[in-house]
């Protein structure tokens, strides 16, 4: 029988790989979204993986609304990024200083 | 990984397991097989997001993340979520990731030198993953289930007999979770008029056709006649 500690040390893993890609790949925004669909694919593992272990399907109808809003978030994301390279020419991360924050 | 429809998934997949007498033995082998299906398919998950977050060109980090996803998906069928497992493969794999094709391959970008810092962070980004995995792995190693944790089901997975996953699923989100399911349906389409909104732009050096304009042409203000007087011109 595979333990839901299996499948916590995989979310673990996937969630630490997201968050190194983040800093890995500072300087480009699509990598970054696709290490932050990393991560909620993580979170979803676990979710899942609770779910099957308390024999409760709340965790899975979670996970369904994680997904949604990963996928509206991805969607969003991507034409912002569209937008602003139409508008600068480059999607560099150091370059969005147009708001000087 | 739960109950007789899995295993009915496995007597077909291992066909040699009929020929096995023993109801216990029968049993090991199928858990066996579902062990190793899930240390393929975790090992693929992890690989493939290392590759995503490491390789060079853009396009083969989406097809990595492709890879990654299938993985997850095949995990979900292996703990008994096989909507999730299908939805993951069609949400993910057939929009969002082909969503990230797109524009990777739509944009005009430099990658490589977008990857020229890389080195630099290499050793801060191994740090803080390090000490969040080991933070991770030390809350792993002492948690524990909560003993009146089984009184607090929310709505308890049906038996299989009863209803299968996605039965399960869509008697309890149409009825106890309609009101999330609505405002999700509201927020997905907040984000299709948003990223319309953002990339749709009218460019200003096409012509481009005016309807309504077109109708309400008058023939009085579109043509004039001139008496044009010979030998000189408007």
């Amino acid at each position: 029988m595979i333990s839901v500690e299996h499948y916590l040390v995989v979310g673990a893993l996937l969630f630490v790989i997201g968050i190194f890609g983040i800093f890995l790949n500072r300087k480009n925004v699509i990598v970054i979204l696709m290490s932050i669909e990393l991560m909620l694919l993580a979170v979803n593992i676990n979710m899942v993986a609770f779910s099957t272990h308390l024999n409760d399907l709340t965790g899975q109808v979670f996970a369904l609304f994680i997904l949604t809003v990963a996928a509206a978030e991805a969607a969003i994301g991507l034409a912002i990024l569209v937008c602003f390279f139409r508008v600068r020419g480059t999607i560099a991360v150091e370059d969005i200083n147009v708001m000087k924050g | 990984m739960r109950g007789p429809l899995w295993g009915g998934y496995l007597r077909i997949v291992c066909g040699y397991c009929a020929d096995v007498p023993d109801r216990a033995a029968k049993k090991g082998i199928e858990m066996g097989i579902t062990l190793i299906a899930f240390y393929v398919f975790a090992l693929t998950a992890v690989a493939s997001a290392l590759l995503v977050v490491l390789s060079r060109n853009p396009v083969h980090s989406v097809l990595w993340l492709i890879l990654t996803f299938f993985s997850a998906s095949a995990m979900f069928v292996l703990m008994g979520a096989e909507y999730l497992a299908m939805l993951l493969a069609i949400v993910y794999v057939g929009a969002v990731a082909v969503l990230f094709l797109f524009v990777v391959m739509m944009l005009d970008v430099d990658f490589a030198e977008l990857k020229s810092g890389m080195q630099n962070y290499m050793l801060i980004g191994l740090l803080i993953g390090a000490v969040l995995l080991s933070e991770l792995s030390l809350l792993y190693g002492h948690w524990v289930v909560a003993s009146e944790a089984g009184s607090l089901l929310q709505s308890p997975t049906p038996a299989l007999a009863d209803a299968h996953n996605t039965v399960a699923l869509g008697q309890i989100i149409y009825t106890d979770y309609i009101y999330l399911f609505q405002i999700s349906g509201m927020i997905l389409l907040v984000a299709m008029i948003g990223a319309i909104v953002l990339t749709l732009r009218h460019r200003g050096d096409v012509k481009r056709q005016n309807i309504v304009e077109q109708m309400h042409r008058d023939p009085s203000e579109t043509m004039a006649v001139v008496n044009v007087k010979s030998g000189q011109g408007l």
